[in-house]
């Protein structure tokens, strides 16, 4: 293989992203994917402590049967803005806005996306939205759960619901900006021999992703307009005193809002397909099937909204299908695990930070995927519907899931993306705080859950004080979990050590662009005539003879 | 990222562009198919579920300024059609032309629309406290046919007997009827914007046969309002007539 970049040796400084311009007006006006993506990646950071902040609260609050310190008024806003924040405002834009914008140009070998003035403007108007959140967040908050359930949200609620639904509203568009101009850049900006099934895994997901973003997005958004109108106006969409419909509100909400879950862990799973082959140093097992369980969860996703609604009031006959649809999810995400497994098999593993994370995404994923399936069932979920089994299941999926995935993405790219090397020891040492954290918070309440512990309460019986005590010293853990990669992350931006070009060694084109890449990503147009993760005929790689390198289908 | 003449520095071919920029139309289109979706998915429901209010709804429509417009708009998509091939074909005064017939018939059609909202007002149909179906049977005005208001007022009594909670009803559908023909509105409105936008580069003689992405695509957008209106247009004023 010809070597038509940068080679790693070279040692003169080179203009890259961080370093072209300088000064405000660069970055609030730059249409530099690389620089768009690290706008959103203050601005999430900003909403995940917000959201954080209110779930410390609720936390606190829950140590003591009766409530420690807040009013059952105030305990309601703390859970509605946590969720609000948290699901709209950090989750959903996480790997998306921030990985996917940085990497997928680079992966796919494109100067840039394909609208980036769209891509400026879809932060802009996120930027809008939540401003508008933080208004009413400000302004009293609001309390009507993150699902803006009519009608208590359109007639009884006293809170400030109105901005919230406004800002999530025009926030939706940012989401479906970034969503459309994923799938024309995947489709239209590849460079040459960058062919379908060339495409890095982590791309697979995105455009997944991107699909969810784009259908079901419009959807919630016309959903909340008219709940806004409602409320603003009196009318009577969904308020049953004026002969609207309360359920069709939550057919149309959860219509986006449950393949809004698929939003946030497609790319986490994107990002462990490429973590895992890499620190195994083995191709990954089945490539094609992975591609294609993204693609079947973003399709099934969309058919599954009503097992929300077991209890609320739908036939029989949808509860069936939609239990068992709901099942379904189950076999490509499955696909996934087993080929992740597979993909570790005598592959020859090394404990880097990001792998840390992987192997976690893959335990804690795996227990909140089999307790969505308790979920599932008709029977058992009038037992568990609306108990701490259900936010201990999503917490396993959203934040075991999804935010660990994100976590071991910036891990893993962060080399990628300033060129510094972040501490290593303290780093795998926050993994593993995390981890421990993770678990001591979420795995008693789905105990707490089982035995009957409804969520959204500001109080319990005593019987559960123990296991909600055991809850809240392990969301202290996780807070120290979080704090630790925010603190060195920023250290080393300043004292790390140079990352260079390829520092794991990876396979993907975007290790061979410069560290930090230069504003136009590539020097010369990249022509991809390599396989994916195909570590073997890479010896550009500079893996050396005699280097760890796994066999590439184990030992068959 | 610089730009080449036409060409932006993120594509590599004029070619290149052309597809991503309808791609993303494209892309975009299928969006707002879903967003309207929503309210059509409203309408179905509510329709079944009040098919008397919705019927007498639907009957207190002006169907003559509703079939004026529908003309027009389709007048309005073969104009843009039009505009789109003269750019192709690089008959540059064409261009022109033909996107000032279509800004206008878009806007002949949202004056006609402002009539028939103000109508709407005018017969206490705006939902809200004043709403009432009856008023404007016990109020007509004198332009109004004696014959015509007097058939409708029986109709309307039997209606309330059916269905007495028939004016919160009749208010879904006028929640409905605005929602729907006001978010397309806005669109129209969206869709004038960008003529005006396009028209005026077009006096520069900016379309030629090789570069005229941007009247390709936002003739799309405009073919895609003119579509919902296809779609409204029977729902909200045909499907219940019968007179």
């Amino acid at each position: 293989m010809s070597e038509p970049f940068l080679p790693p040796q070279h040692k003169e400084p080179h203009e890259d992203y961080l370093n072209a311009t300088y000064g405000i007006r660069s970055w609030l006006l730059t249409t530099d994917h690389k620089r768009i993506a690290l706008l959103y990646l203050v601005s999430v950071t900003f909403f995940f402590f917000v959201g954080g902040i209110f779930a410390t609260m609720i936390r606190i609050h829950l140590l003591t049967p009766s409530g420690a310190l807040v009013t059952p008024e105030t305990y309601n806003k703390l859970f509605t803005m946590h969720g609000v924040a948290m699901i709209f405002f950090f989750l959903i834009p996480s790997i998306p806005a921030v990985l996917g914008n940085f990497l997928i140009p680079l992966m796919i070998g494109a100067k840039d996306l394909a609208f980036p003035k769209i891509n400026l403007l879809s932060w802009y108007i996120y930027i809008i939205g939540g401003c508008f959140v933080l208004y009413s967040f400000g302004t009293g908050g609001l309390d009507t759960g993150w699902t803006f359930y009519t009608p208590l949200s359109s007639i009884y609620s006293n809170s400030a619901v109105t901005p919230a639904v406004i800002g999530i509203f025009i926030n939706g568009f940012s989401s479906i900006l970034t969503g459309l101009n994923f799938i024309v850049t995947i489709h239209t900006m590849r460079a040459p021999g960058m062919t379908w099934f060339r495409l890095p895994l982590f791309v697979w997901a995105h455009y997944a992703t991107s699909l969810v973003m784009i259908l079901g997005t419009p959807v919630v958004a016309i959903t909340l307009l008219l709940a806004g109108l409602e409320r603003m106006f009196h009318l009577g969409f969904f308020n049953p005193a004026l002969g609207g419909d309360p359920i069709l509100f939550q057919h149309l909400f959860w219509f986006y809002s449950h393949p809004a879950v698929y939003i946030m862990i497609l790319p986490s799973m994107g990002v462990v397909s490429e973590i895992i082959p890499t620190l195994a140093r083995k191709p990954i097992f089945g490539y094609s099937f992975i591609a294609g369980s993204s693609i079947a969860i973003a399709v099934v996703g969309f058919l599954v909204w009503a097992h929300h609604m077991f209890v609320t009031g739908e036939s029989t006959y949808a509860a069936l299908t939609f239990s068992f649809l709901s099942y379904l999810v189950a076999i490509p995400s499955a696909v996934k695990v087993f080929n992740w497994t597979a993909t570790l098999y005598k592959g020859s593993i090394s404990w880097d930070t990001p792998m840390l994370y992987a192997l976690g995404f893959i335990g804690l994923f795996l227990i909140g995927g089999l307790t969505g399936l308790f979920l599932a069932c008709l029977g058992l979920d009038i037992h568990i519907h609306d108990t701490y089994f259900v936010i201990a299941h999503f917490h396993y999926i959203m934040v075991g899931g999804a935010v660990m995935g994100y976590l071991g993405g910036l891990h893993f790219w962060w080399p990628k993306i300033t060129n510094k090397l972040y501490p290593e020891s303290l780093s795998r040492l926050a993994a593993v705080i995390l981890f421990i954290g993770f678990n001591l918070t979420f795995f008693p309440q789905f105990i707490l859950g089982y035995l009957g512990m409804p969520r959204r309460y500001h109080t319990y019986p005593p019987e559960f004080q123990v296991l909600n005590v055991l809850s809240t010293a392990g969301a202290s853990i996780l807070a120290l979990g979080y704090l630790l990669p925010m603190a060195y992350f920023a250290w080393c931006m300043r004292y790390g050590k140079t990352a260079g070009m390829n520092p794991w060694p990876a396979t993907g084109l975007e290790w061979k662009a410069p560290s930090p890449p230069p504003t136009e990503n590539f020097l010369v147009t990249p022509e991809v005539n390599w396989e994916p993760y195909d570590f073997h005929s890479r010896p550009d790689l500079g893996l050396a003879a005699g280097a760890p390198l796994a066999p590439a289908h184990g030992d068959d | 990222m610089h730009r080449t003449g036409e060409l932006y520095g993120q594509f590599e071919t004029l070619e290149q562009q052309k597809e991503s920029a309808a791609l993303g139309m494209w892309v975009f289109l299928v969006t707002e198919v879903l967003f309207f979706g929503g309210l059509f998915l409203a309408y179905a429901i509510n329709r079944h579920a009040y098919f008397e209010a919705f019927g007498i709804g639907s009957n207190t429509l002006d169907i003559k300024l509703g079939g004026f417009n529908t003309v027009v708009l389709i007048m309005s998509s073969l104009t843009m059609a039009m505009a789109v091939w003269s750019a192709q074909v690089g008959k540059k005064r064409l261009v022109s032309i033909f996107l000032i017939a279509t800004l206008s018939l878009g806007t002949v059609f949202l004056g006609v629309k402002v009539i028939e909202y103000k109508q709407k007002f005018d017969h206490h149909l705006i939902p809200g406290h004043g709403f009432d179906m009856r008023y404007r049977t016990e109020n007509p005005s004198q332009t109004d046919d004696p014959k015509e208001i007097a058939l409708e007022k029986e109709e309307l009594g039997k209606a309330f007997t059916q269905d007495p909670d028939i004016n919160a009803h009749g208010q879904l559908y006028f929640s409905l009827y605005f929602a729907m023909t006001g978010l397309h509105a806005l669109h129209m409105i969206v869709g004038a914007g960008l003529l005006v936008w396009l028209i005026k580069v077009s006096f520069r003689g900016r379309f030629t046969p090789q570069y005229n992405t941007p009247v390709e695509i936002v003739g799309l957008y405009w073919h895609f309002v003119d579509i919902v209106w296809i779609y409204l247009f029977p729902l909200l004023y045909l499907i219940d007539r019968h007179r």
